[in-house]
C-alpha cells in the first residue's frame, strides 16, 4: 500500500515538474513558427522574448512563469487499477511537495479569510476530474493555469435560435474583451451545449488537446480553423501589442443540449500551457506521454 | 523605433525623449509594487510619511515574484509582469506622488496613468508576459525588501538589474498609448470579421 501511493506520488510530482519548466513540443514548435510569421516588428519581439525565455527555462530547470498556475488532474481509470482510493491523496500529498522544492509559487487561497494555504492545496485544489476507462492502466493527466488566462474564461447562455452565428460572435467577442490579458498567443477551448457547467468543463478539458491534433470531425475542425482565423484577423498580436497572432490553436467540442439553451463555453490556455501526463500499468511500470522521464520533451 | 540604454536614476528629459514602440534595456533599480504596496504608498502619502525607498527617477515594476532563501540571502528565481490594470486606480497619484520614470507590467495602462505621465516625464514600458526567467536572469541581486507583511509576492522588492529587456515604450510622455491604439484598431476589425462569419 505504502509502496503504491509512492509510486502515484512520484509520478505526479514529476508531471507537475515536467508541466511548468518544459513546454510541450507542439507549442514549442507552433511558437516557433509564430514568430517565424509574424509581421509586426513589436509583436515578433514579444515572440523572440517568449522562445528565449522558454529555452531558459529549460536550461536552468525552473518555471517557465512565475505563476505557476493551480493545478487540475485528470485521470483515467481502468476499471481494473488497482489503489483508485488513494489517488487522489497521493496528488496532494506531490502538489504539497512540488510547491516546496521546484518551487511554485502558492497560489491557493481561501475566499472567505483570504487566507494562502501556503502550498497549493484546498478546498477542491488540486480539482481532480475522473474517467473510468477499460483495462488495469491508471493515466494521469496535470494541467497547470495562470490567473491570467483563467481569468478570461467566458460562459454564455445564448438564445438558441442563434445557433452557430452566436457561438462564432461570442468566440469572437471573447478574444476581443481578454485583449492582452490572457498573454496572448493564447489557445482556445471552445465548447458548445450542455449546461453551463458541461460547457465550462469540457472547453478547459479541450485545452489539453496537442495543437497538431485538430478534431477529427470534418464539420467541427472546419469550425476551429474558422475560429482560429477569426481570431487572428482581431489584430490584437502577442502580448496585445499588435499583430497577426492572437491565437495558436483552437479545439472545440460538444455535448447535447437542452431545447432552450444553447450554453457557449470558452477557456483559454495563456502560450505557457502547461500539461503533462503519464501512464502507471498494472506491473507498476510508468510510460509518460508527453515528456522524457527526466523532463526534457 | 529606436533602441534605448538606460540607466536609473532616469531624468526627466530622458524620460521625455521615449517614444512608443522604442525598446529599452534597463540597468540600475527596479522596485516590485502591485495592488497592496500601491494603496499602502498612498496611504503614507496621505500622512505625509515618507516611502522606505525614494523612487524618483527609478522603475517600478508590477511583479510578484517567485523569491527563495539561499544562505540567508533573497534570490528571485522568476519575476515576470503582472497584469498592469490593477494598478491603475493608484497609479496617476502614485506617479504624481513619487516621481518614478518607468512604470513597467504587461497589458497596458489608461487615460488617468497616461495623463499623470504627460505630466511628470515618465512612461509605461511593457514587458513580455510570462517571460519570468529572463526577468530574473537580468536581476543581478536582491538589495532589500520592505514591507514583507504583504506577503512575498506583494512586498516591495528592490532589485539591481543588468540590461533588464527588452521592455517596450507602450505608453509615452507625449500622450501616445500602444495598446489605446491597438484596442481601437481591433473594435474597426471586429465588425469585418462578423461579415465574413455571417454574424454580424
Ligand atoms: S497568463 Fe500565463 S504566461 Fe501570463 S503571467 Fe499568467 S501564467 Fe504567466
Amino acid at each position: 500500500m505504502k509502496q503504491k501511493i509512492g509510486l502515484l506520488e512520484s509520478v505526479a510530482f514529476s508531471l507537475i515538474r515536467q508541466a511548468v519548466i518544459y513546454l510541450p513540443d507542439d507549442v514549442k514548435d507552433s511558437l516557433k513558427k509564430a514568430c517565424a510569421e509574424e509581421t509586426s516588428e513589436s509583436g515578433k519581439r514579444q515572440l523572440r522574448t517568449i522562445l528565449a525565455n522558454v529555452a531558459l527555462a529549460e536550461r536552468k530547470q525552473v518555471p517557465i512563469c512565475q505563476d505557476t498556475g493551480t493545478f487540475s488532474f485528470y485521470i483515467k481509470a481502468g476499471t481494473q487499477a488497482e489503489n483508485l482510493g488513494l489517488v487522489e491523496e497521493a496528488l496532494v500529498e506531490a502538489t504539497k511537495k512540488a510547491t516546496l522544492e521546484i518551487p511554485l509559487r502558492p497560489n491557493a487561497v481561501d475566499p472567505f479569510t483570504q487566507k494562502n494555504s501556503g502550498d497549493n492545496t484546498g478546498r477542491f485544489i488540486p480539482r481532480v476530474h475522473w474517467e473510468i476507462v477499460d483495462g488495469d492502466c491508471l493515466e494521469i493527466t496535470v494541467m497547470a493555469k495562470g490567473g491570467g488566462s483563467e481569468n478570461a474564461s467566458a460562459v454564455g447562455l445564448l438564445v438558441p435560435s442563434d445557433g452557430m452565428k452566436g457561438l462564432k460572435r461570442f468566440v469572437v467577442d471573447a478574444v476581443i474583451k481578454a485583449g492582452s490579458q490572457p498573454c496572448p498567443p493564447t489557445i482556445l477551448g471552445v465548447a458548445v451545449g450542455g449546461g453551463a457547467d458541461i460547457a465550462i468543463d469540457l472547453a478547459k478539458k479541450a485545452l489539453l488537446q496537442p495543437l497538431d491534433k485538430p478534431n477529427p470531425d470534418l464539420e467541427i475542425g472546419g469550425l476551429e480553423r474558422e475560429l482560429l482565423e477569426a481570431a487572428n484577423m482581431t489584430g490584437i498580436g502577442p502580448m496585445g501589442l499588435g499583430g497577426k497572432t492572437t491565437v495558436l490553436g483552437v479545439h472545440v467540442d460538444y455535448a447535447f443540449r437542452h431545447p432552450a439553451s444553447y450554453p457557449v463555453a470558452v477557456a483559454f490556455s495563456c502560450w505557457a500551457s502547461r500539461r503533462a501526463s503519464a501512464r502507471i500499468h498494472a506491473d507498476g511500470k510508468v510510460e509518460y506521454l508527453t515528456h522524457k522521464p527526466q523532463g526534457g520533451t | 523605433m529606436v533602441t534605448y540604454q538606460l540607466r536609473t536614476p532616469i531624468s526627466e528629459e530622458d524620460g521625455r525623449k521615449l517614444k512608443v514602440n522604442d525598446t529599452v534595456y534597463l540597468s540600475g533599480t527596479v522596485v516590485t509594487a502591485r495592488d497592496q504596496a500601491h494603496r499602502r504608498a498612498l496611504e503614507f502619502r496621505k500622512e505625509s510619511k515618507s516611502l522606505p525607498v525614494n523612487l524618483e527617477g527609478l522603475a517600478v515594476f508590477h511583479c510578484g515574484p517567485v523569491v527563495e532563501k539561499r544562505q540567508g540571502n533573497w534570490v528571485a528565481v522568476a519575476a515576470g509582469p503582472t497584469t498592469s490594470t490593477r494598478m491603475e486606480a493608484f497609479e496617476g497619484e502614485f506617479i504624481e506622488a513619487f516621481k518614478p520614470r518607468v512604470i513597467i507590467g504587461k497589458g497596458g495602462m489608461g487615460k488617468r496613468t497616461s495623463d499623470s505621465m504627460k505630466k511628470y516625464g515618465s512612461v509605461y514600458c511593457a514587458f513580455t508576459g510570462g517571460a519570468a526567467v529572463l526577468a530574473a536572469q537580468s536581476i543581478r541581486r536582491v538589495v532589500e525588501v520592505q514591507w514583507l507583511d504583504l506577503g512575498l509576492p506583494e512586498a516591495m522588492w528592490v532589485f539591481e538589474v543588468e540590461k533588464f529587456g527588452p521592455l517596450t515604450v507602450a505608453i509615452d510622455a507625449c500622450g501616445n498609448n500602444l495598446f489605446a491604439d491597438v484596442s481601437e484598431m481591433v473594435e474597426r476589425n471586429r465588425i469585418q470579421i462578423y461579415d465574413k462569419l455571417g454574424c454580424s
